[in-house]
């Protein structure tokens, strides 16, 4: 079905448009094709403007453009291959943007030097480490490059990595090696931090316990850029968010303001006595399959509802249940793009 | 510097760790050294004081293969990915490299002359300050050698297949190995255009007292400007992310390590007297091996 997207390109903000920095004078929020301001922003960490970046024919971004303000946890969420971690690494000064404008602590991380490198911090997609040093050398290893640094012993103790300081770093598990890497990313006590997928290839244990981690940054205001193709994540830890999905920005503000935009689609979850085909249902904007029944996606759920007992009764199948849901940001998503996350 | 030293300690203690470097680095050089010294020299002291020269060379050079490998490797790994992040630049990480290298062959080096004066006895340890400049410039020039090659290779594959064409080339055409003198000539005159030909002359001098100081100086500044050069080269394509390739007319850079050794070389051929005195040292060596076959006790 084709996506109800409010397309946002032709509704840029003159500022977007002409190419001039977007913040931090106005804030913004883009929803559903609006850009709504907000009036003065606070200062902004984080400055893009129309980013582009091509890997040879692919156009991994294409125009991207936000503001992160100090102390606010600002998520980049989309499904893989949607330009998350290109972006993400040009902001870090790992690679060389194409065209567009990058301010990052008002420096250019391509240009930032030493004194960009020592006021951020980074979780990498995925970290690496030589397999025989051990947890406490790491530590103190990237400590030892910074002027301003935290103890080596406190991150450990706050990472929960004191009963692993002296294992060797191939002998961690998944969720360990990752706790170290947010230690390392924190050992010299950064303005900002770039966390890429942190929570990627974790199981749920590991994963409610670097959200513990991250809500704790958040607490004591840390500037963090996040990305992420879990929902769940964004929703749960971000106070902004801006959905990306084939290089472009195409819904941007807070999770609340998200879910709200796509008020008109409602989560309708049903249980079948028999299967059944629920697509052509009235109102219904996507169907997947879920717990042995069915999530049904409408924009309007009453007529939807008599649809289906119609269909039912027509069909000799039997209703064993059914429960409604208000929207969540997957619901967001999927009005936006017409697909699921992890399509 | 400061970045260089604390890394450098800790690749230290990861070489420690490691088994592979135990054998490549302590293992494999003493076992040349017993090799030459038990089956070569067959105990004769004069014939493994000539020996010295080959079997420190190897030892030194081991640096070649060893630092080349591991910097390919830990970017194909990703390793180096994570370094970018930090205010370490490429040169202190190579430099490092070469640091850590240097102070993990000195304990090797002192290894093998203990062995020879307490098992093989002897007595003789040539120009020890020549031996210690050379080993230690060597050490530093052949790690950056090595780092050079990691520079313009793209995988570990590439990098064993270079090095393993290097390595022949050093280990059978400078006198590591067979003596230069029992070569061919044209190849005793083509190994004056190689690094290892002058370590390994370089320190048979030494240890045999006959490099003159001309000589002497000449090697170690042949090494100086040949590491200086392939560490500035290794620095300008330094890669940190595993998937950067090295244009293929930057790899040419590589040549400009040869250009001291070339310049060396011509003039040896055309002026200098190196091929004699390997000759001579070569010949004063076999008539003492006729004259008195064992002098071990």
């Amino acid at each position: 079905m084709a996506p109800k997207r409010r397309c946002l390109e032709s509704q840029r903000t003159e500022s977007a448009q002409h190419g001039i920095n977007i913040g931090p004078a106005v804030r913004q929020r883009i929803i559903w094709g609006s850009a709504i301001e907000l009036g003065p922003m606070p200062a902004s960490v984080i400055e893009v403007s129309n980013l582009e970046k091509a890997y040879g024919s692919v156009h991994a971004l294409r125009g991207v453009s936000f503001a992160v303000a100090e102390g606010e946890v600002f998520g980049l969420l989309g499904p893989n291959g949607a330009g998350k971690t290109s972006t993400v690494e040009i902001l870090e000064g790992l690679r060389k943007r194409d065209s567009g404008h990058v301010s990052v602590l008002g420096l250019d991380p391509q240009n930032g030097g030493d004194d960009f490198r020592q006021r951020v911090g980074a979780v990498l997609q995925s970290t690496a480490l030589p397999d025989k040093i051990s947890v406490s050398e790491a530590l103190a290893l990237f400590a030892n490059f910074y002027k301003r640094r935290r103890e080596p012993a406190e991150l450990l103790k706050r990472f929960q990595l004191e009963e692993k300081r002296n294992a060797l770093y191939s002998q961690l598990s998944g969720g360990q090696k990752q706790r170290l890497a947010l230690a390392l990313a924190l050992v010299n006590d950064p303005e900002l931090m770039f966390l890429d997928e942190p929570t990627a290839g974790l199981d749920p244990q590991a994963r409610r316990e670097i959200y513990s981690i991250i809500e704790e940054l958040r607490g004591e205001k840390k500037t963090i850029l996040l990305t992420t193709h879990y929902i769940e994540e964004a929703d749960r830890l971000c106070d902004r968010v801006a959905v990306v999905d084939q290089g472009r920005v195409i819904a941007m503000g807070t999770p609340e303001e998200l879910r709200r935009g796509s008020a008109g689609t409602t989560s309708i979850k049903v249980k079948l006595a028999h299967p059944a085909d629920l697509g052509t249902l009235e109102g219904v904007s996507d169907v997947s399959e879920a717990d042995g029944g069915y999530v049904l996606h409408s924009a309007r759920p009453p007529q939807t509802i008599v649809a289906l007992v119609k269909h039912l009764e027509g069909s000799g199948n039997e209703l064993l249940g059914l429960e409604m849901a208000s929207p969540t940001l997957e619901d967001a998503f999927i009005e936006l793009t017409g697909r699921r996350l992890r399509d | 510097m400061r970045y260089s030293w604390t890394l450098s300690k800790v690749r230290m203690k990861l070489a420690l760790r490691s088994p592979a470097f135990i054998f490549f680095s302590l293992i494999f050089p003493l076992g040349f050294l017993f090799l030459y010294a038990g089956i070569f020299a067959r105990g004769n002291v004069a014939v493994l004081t000539y020996l010295m020269g080959p079997v420190l060379s190897l030892t030194v050079m081991g640096s070649f293969w060893g630092l080349s490998l591991q910097l390919v490797t830990f970017r194909e790994q990703g390793i180096l990915r994570r370094f970018q992040l930090t205010p370490v630049g490429a040169g202190a990480l190579l430099g490092s490299s070469i640091i850590a290298n240097y102070f993990l062959v000195l304990p090797t080096v002192a290894l093998e002359f203990l062995i020879c004066h307490f098992v093989f006895h002897m007595q003789s340890f040539g120009n020890l300050a020549q031996v210690f400049v050379l080993v230690s410039v060597g050490a530093a020039a052949f790690s950056t050698f090595g780092l050079t090659v990691a520079s313009v290779t793209n995988n570990t594959q590439e990098t064993q297949v270079i090095n393993n064409v290097i390595w022949f080339i050093f280990l059978f055409f400078s006198g590591a190995t067979a003596p230069l003198t029992i070569l061919p000539v044209w190849l005793q005159h083509a190994a004056l255009f190689l690094p290892a030909t002058y370590l390994v002359a370089g320190l048979q001098g030494a240890m045999l007292r006959t490099a003159s100081m001309q000589q002497f100086l000449g090697d170690a500044f042949a090494l100086i400007v040949g590491m200086v050069l392939a560490f500035e080269i290794s620095r300008q394509l330094f890669r940190w992310e595993p998937d950067a390739k090295v244009p293929s007319r930057a790899k040419a850079w590589v040549l400009a390590v040869m250009v001291p050794f070339f310049l060396l070389g011509m003039w040896e051929n055309a002026y200098g007297h190196r091929l004699k005195e390997i000759r001579q040292n070569f010949q004063s060596i076999d008539q003492s091996s006729q004259q008195a076959p064992s002098s071990h006790k």
